[in-house]
């Protein structure tokens, strides 16, 4: 199943990319997309990435078809 | 009607002092207020290994963003008695000295306008996806983490 990948702030520069779209396994769970990408693209710092599924944080899910991960850094605003 | 309708809260740029005076001039025909809280966030010239933060360029996961801006608006409004609430975010660069956030809460009387305001920048700076890259004088940079 194809889903897309967004990187955002240090994480986009890591990777060298801003989004990407992905073929997975079907049933692949966010915490294996993120141990999985974290080792492609030797991102440091894994426990101060946060992951959020179609725009929410919760991640305890199976991913599905169609699906937006986005790939987050330490929030800096204000 | 204030509190349903998703805002707009990102403007490019820094946020201009004429702004702040706009929005104050704006809310003197609501006469049911009494109290108004402001907080302007200002891009500080920090010092890391003997080199100045020069900018600093906000992006940030916009349609989330919008959408965390949103939740906090609610439970704001929920939470306190407020008559009104603004907020308004930077994106792109923003100089030194410059204003990147302003929160702007309006109430009948003091303190809730005061803890709205202070509930908001505080909701606003750990669950809104916004990165900040800091540069510095010399155009290296690195990347701004919340404290």
């Amino acid at each position: 199943m194809k889903i897309t990948i967004k990187y955002f702030g240090i994480l986009a520069e890591t990777s060298g990319k801003k989004e990407e779209i992905l073929e997975v396994d079907k049933g692949m769970s966010a915490a294996e997309l993120k141990g999985r990408q974290i080792k492609t693209y030797q991102i440091p710092e894994e426990e101060s990435v946060q992951l959020a599924v179609n725009q929410n944080l919760n991640t305890e899910v199976e991913l599905k078809e169609g699906d937006e991960v986005a790939f987050l850094p330490p929030f800096a605003g204000g | 009607m204030d509190k349903k309708k998703p805002k707009k809260v990102f403007v490019q740029g820094a946020i201009p002092p004429e702004k702040i005076a706009q929005s104050i001039a704006n809310h003197q025909s609501k006469t049911n207020i009494g109290a108004h809280s402001i907080f302007l966030g200002q891009i500080r010239a920090d010092e890391v290994n003997g080199k100045a933060v020069g900018a600093i360029e906000y992006s940030a996961y916009e349609e989330m963003a919008e959408k965390v801006f949103h939740e906090i608006r609610e439970a704001a409004f929920s939470k306190f008695d407020i008559t009104c609430a603004h907020i308004y975010h930077s994106l792109g660069k923003v100089k030194t000295g410059e204003l990147c956030l302003f929160v702007f809460t309006s109430s009948a009387h003091r303190k809730i306008a005061i803890d709205a305001c202070t509930y908001f920048v505080e909701e606003i700076k750990a669950k809104v996806p916004i990165f900040g890259k800091e540069i510095f004088e010399d155009e290296t940079h690195q990347w701004k983490v919340n404290k």
